[in-house]
């Protein structure tokens, strides 16, 4: 698998990229990927919202739900939730379409015809879910801030300039960048074992099948201990 | 024009290959025949560059491709079109994209240029009102033609061909063979086909070699080995249960 991820990396930077495969990918992974990323965004943040707030109001410090909505979605649940859910979406079917691929021989064919498999199907993959990541986690934060704001502000009565106020107060740079490396590490991690899961493929049907549910159990399981570690480095 | 010397390969210590020694001429039709699992389609994927021997050469104008790498092997190989057994089409990509995927690719031609030349060669394979359909869309016959227009994109000297009629109906066989046979005439190229259509085969082959546990037990004309002496071939040839190949 290193040698894999070493292999689509020289590639990476060794010209000429294929732009279109990229751009399509980017659309396969992020623009397919927006409204189930917007839904659990916002459901998330109401979640979080009622939960810490009635936290918070045992201690009498309401007034601090918009800083720990933000937070916790910053630094911890945008960048986790939205890789696990783009990785059910579109990690599994990025698996199954290469596996496919491999066991109707068509990477054989692009071997035969003297084009790289890895510059068109894996190097696209990466670049699109390197570039992807962050941004449908900062979609993730920012529709799960406004749902922690429409259970806290409009529905339990906490003030609107207090949750915005507290939020600008105790948010800073650091913690939206650990957010940012964050989902930048989980889209290369992502990309990587599906790709890897679907270019091994064998055995047929099974093959794929089997193939797929690795590729996501692993890659699940990948990002949630790259969390802790990256998490505990970055703190 | 192709050599092959004393290939060997091993599968998880399985042997598949045990010494293959085989020539082709250039501009021939050699057909190669054998049982299922009995190393044809391993040693066309020698041909290909796909696989690595164990040990043996192949050469191709006196250059061993095994020991070829990086642009020089990719050069050689853009000598070769191939057809692979179920098509090998590129499932996104509709007929017409396919065969003109290697030109969009591989060359600095402009839309118009790509487009006569997709054209012209989906009129040779009979399917000039077709490139619209996606591979799903059209019968195993007709993607059998599509990669074979493929194939031919890039006029290749060697074309390899991997069982490019299993399972297709005698007549679509028979068209397949007559296509092939019709475009060697017009292009002249050389082919290495790999089947199991007996006895259509010996009307389309130049030459026909047969395959059996991993080493080629003759090579001849049609006629030599529809005639042979060979218990094996000849077993072969009438798919008669009884003899020394046995059934598994």
């Amino acid at each position: 698998m290193v040698i894999f991820l070493g292999s689509a990396l020289f590639y990476t930077f060794l010209p000429p990229l294929k732009w279109r495969r990229m751009i399509a990918r980017i659309h396969f992974i992020g623009a397919k990927s927006l409204l189930v990323i917007v839904v659990t965004g916002a459901f998330t943040g109401m979640v979080l919202g009622l939960q810490v707030f009635y936290t918070l109001r045992k201690f009498g410090a309401e007034g601090f739900l918009g800083s720990v909505v933000a937070l916790t979605l910053i630094r911890e649940l945008g960048p986790v939730l939205c890789a696990l859910m783009v990785t059910g979406r579109a990690g599994s079917a990025l698996t199954a379409e290469i596996g496919i691929m491999r066991i109707t021989e068509q990477i054989d064919a692009l071997d035969a015809m003297a084009l790289n498999p890895m510059r068109y199907l894996v190097v696209p993959s990466i670049l699109a879910g390197l570039i992807v990541f962050p941004l449908l986690t900062a979609i993730f934060d920012l529709v799960g801030i406004y749902g922690g704001y429409l259970v806290g502000v409009k529905l339990l009565g906490v003030a609107g300039g207090t949750y915005f106020g507290e939020m600008e107060t105790y948010v800073d740079l650091r913690d939206i960048t650990q957010g940012f490396l964050k989902s930048l590490s989980f889209g290369l991690l992502m990309t990587w074992v599906c790709c890897y899961k679907g270019f091994y493929t064998s055995h047929g049907a099974e093959g794929v099948s089997r193939a797929t549910t690795q590729a996501v159990v692993l890659s699940s399981v990948l990002i949630l201990v790259w969390d802790y570690f990256l998490g505990s480095v970055l703190l | 024009m192709v050599e092959i010397r004393n290939l060997h390969k091993a599968f998880e210590g399985q042997q598949v290959l045990r010494g293959v020694d085989l020539q082709v001429a250039k501009g021939e039709i050699l057909v190669i025949i054998g049982r299922s699992g009995g190393g044809k389609s391993v040693l066309l994927k020698h041909l290909m560059g796909l696989l690595k021997p164990d040990e043996g050469q192949i050469f191709i104008d006196g250059v061993d491709i095994t020991q070829l790498r990086g642009r020089a092997f990719d050069q050689l190989r853009e000598r070769f079109g191939v057809v692979f057994q179920g098509g090998a089409l590129f499932d996104s990509l509709t007929a017409f994209e396919n065969v003109a995927f290697p030109l969009r690719e591989k060359t600095r031609l402009l839309e118009e240029a790509i487009r006569e030349k997709t054209l012209t060669l989906l009129k040779q394979v009979g399917l000039a009102d077709m490139g619209h359909k996606y591979p799903a869309e059209v019968s195993g016959g007709m993607r059998k033609r599509v990669a074979l227009a493929r194939a031919l994109t890039m006029e290749p000297e060697i074309i390899l061909f991997d069982e490019p009629t299993t399972g297709l109906d005698p007549i679509m066989v028979n068209a397949i063979h007559r296509l092939i046979l019709d475009l060697h005439r017009r292009i002249g190229f050389t082919a290495v086909l790999v089947s199991h259509e007996i006895p259509e085969i010996f009307g389309l082959a130049d030459r026909v070699a047969m395959l059996h546990h991993g080493v080629v037990v003759e090579a001849g004309t049609p006629e030599a080995i529809q005639f042979s002496a060979n218990p094996v071939v000849r077993q072969f040839i009438t798919g008669d249960p009884e003899g020394p190949i046995q059934p598994d």
